[in-house]
């Protein structure tokens, strides 16, 4: 797929450029070409200095720019989008093989740990809103979530005052993300089981996924088993590999 | 043809804060540029999954290998990100020098300017023989330079729209939603570099000594007066 090109020399005449000024254009040039060539992601020098740096706006995004109140636009059920493509980790969509003996487990520095059924989670205050999904690749469409807000999760397991994330784990190939509590605590952050007026279907986390629309998708776990309160900041699946962990939009 | 002239003199033409924020720029943009690139292959049209999309000549376009920077969508993202601070830096600096020194008169472009333009463009388009009379800088270039200073600004709010469409759910919808912010983003890639090549281009045809100023600070050449 990929095309190699030569690119084409000028020889232009100087007039009038002394020859310390034309070095100098060509040393900055060829930090530019060199930069460009072979789709570098910085090498073993830079690639670290970028992931630190990403940390920054990481920074940035949780402490200036999220804010724990302002709600994401909603739209009617009427603009949902016709398809909402759905990835996963596994060679194939993963699905429970007892379905009756899911339980959500909420562990860690808590001071209440918890196993909810789907029949709990559904016994809880409810949200339901449409809103659009944006994904890091730069697609988005909009659709419709039903759930209970993590912050009634958060009310009934008590975190310790140590507990700053959670990590979100799920049964799709070891997927997880970790999560900062102020953007877990969003009114708008919701495990849902179902969406589209119906019940959560296996493409897109079945029987329970996380939503936010103040966060990328990558960051929203399908296929939850738990829920864990921790002091560190955990990992994450994309988070590891280099995508941006705190993801918020 | 300039033979017979007298000596030209030398003058102090561009600060240093004005040499320094140009390169910087310079290479910022072309980082900026090509990680966009490869920002651009994960998702190449533009438009809300399942509905209508922009009119775009380069849908699913790919881009050849050396002008993507970053290796894949995350290596590309850390640097588009990284980049932002430095531009937006130097942005800032020049226009702080700008505004402080008061060079800013000889670079905005007025309604007063607009019959330089049309004489400047008349001698471009060899309608007109002589090269209007000018001092630092003609209306053309003024009106290119406000420009391209305007897009720079539009190229970081639209960045900025994309960034947190819901945090800046305000600016988001100003630029008309999440696709159509990334829609005008990706739009002033190619006027920065349709830009690029007609600056470089006249500096070399029109008035090589300028590329001597932007580096030592010193012109010695065919338009040595101030405005």
């Amino acid at each position: 797929m990929t095309r190699r090109q030569t690119p084409r020399r000028h020889d232009a005449k100087l007039h009038e450029v002394d020859r310390r000024a034309f070095v100098k254009v060509g040393l900055a040039g060829a930090g530019a070409a060199l930069a460009a060539a072979c789709g570098w992601d910085g090498g073993g020098a830079i690639r670290p200095l970028l992931l630190d740096w990403s940390r920054v706006n990481d920074w940035v995004g949780e402490k200036v720019l999220f804010s724990p109140t302002h709600l994401a636009r909603t739209y009617s059920p009427a603009e949902r989008s016709a398809m909402l493509p759905s990835y996963f980790i596994s060679d194939m969509t993963p699905m429970l093989r007892d379905p009756e003996r899911w339980r959500l487990r909420v562990r860690g520095l808590v001071e209440q740990p918890l196993e909810l059924s789907l029949d709990d989670l559904m016994r809880l205050p409810r949200t339901s809103y449409t809103v659009k999904h944006t994904c890091v690749e730069g697609w988005s469409a909009i659709a419709t979530w039903h759930g209970v807000p993590v912050s009634a999760i958060v009310a009934r397991c008590r975190p310790l005052g140590v507990a700053r994330y959670i990590s979100f784990e799920s049964f799709d190939a070891g997927y997880s993300n970790g999560w900062d509590l102020a953007s877990a605590m969003h009114p708008q952050t919701i495990l849902a089981y179902g969406m589209n007026d119906n019940p959560l279907p296996p493409a897109h986390g079945a029987p329970l996924r996380l939503y936010s629309p103040t966060k990328l998708g990558y960051k929203l776990t399908k296929y939850l088993v738990s829920m864990t309160f921790t002091d560190q900041r955990p990992g994450g699946y994309w988070e590891d590999q280099g995508y941006p962990w705190f993801g918020g939009i | 043809m300039t033979d017979q002239q007298p000596p030209r003199p030398l003058v102090r033409r561009h600060h240093w804060i004005v040499r320094i924020t140009h390169w910087v720029t310079v290479l910022v943009l072309a980082g900026m540029i090509t990680s966009g690139l490869q920002i651009y292959e994960a998702y190449a049209r533009f438009g809300n999954r399942g509905g209508p999309l922009l009119p775009n000549p380069l849908d699913g376009a790919q881009f050849p290998h050396w002008s993507r920077l970053g290796g894949w969508l995350a290596g590309a993202l850390n640097w588009h990100f990284a980049l932002m601070w430095p531009l937006v830096t130097a942005g800032l600096v020049y226009l702080g020098y700008l505004v402080k020194s008061g060079e800013w008169r000889a670079l905005l472009f007025r309604p007063r300017d607009v019959p330089g333009a049309l004489a400047m463009a008349a001698y471009y388009l060899r309608l007109r023989r002589e090269h209007p009379p000018q001092g630092k800088h003609n209306p053309l270039q003024k009106l290119a330079y406000s420009s391209i200073y305007a897009l720079g600004a539009l190229a970081v709010l639209t960045g900025l729209a994309i960034y947190k469409p819901t945090q800046l759910g305000w600016l988001t919808a100003l630029f008309g939603g999440f696709q159509a912010a990334r829609y005008w983003h990706f739009w002033t890639v190619w006027i920065f570099v349709a830009f690029t090549i007609t600056h470089v281009v006249l500096v070399f045809v029109v008035d090589p000594a300028s590329l001597r100023a932007m580096i030592t600070g010193w012109y010695r050449g065919r338009f040595p007066s101030h405005d």
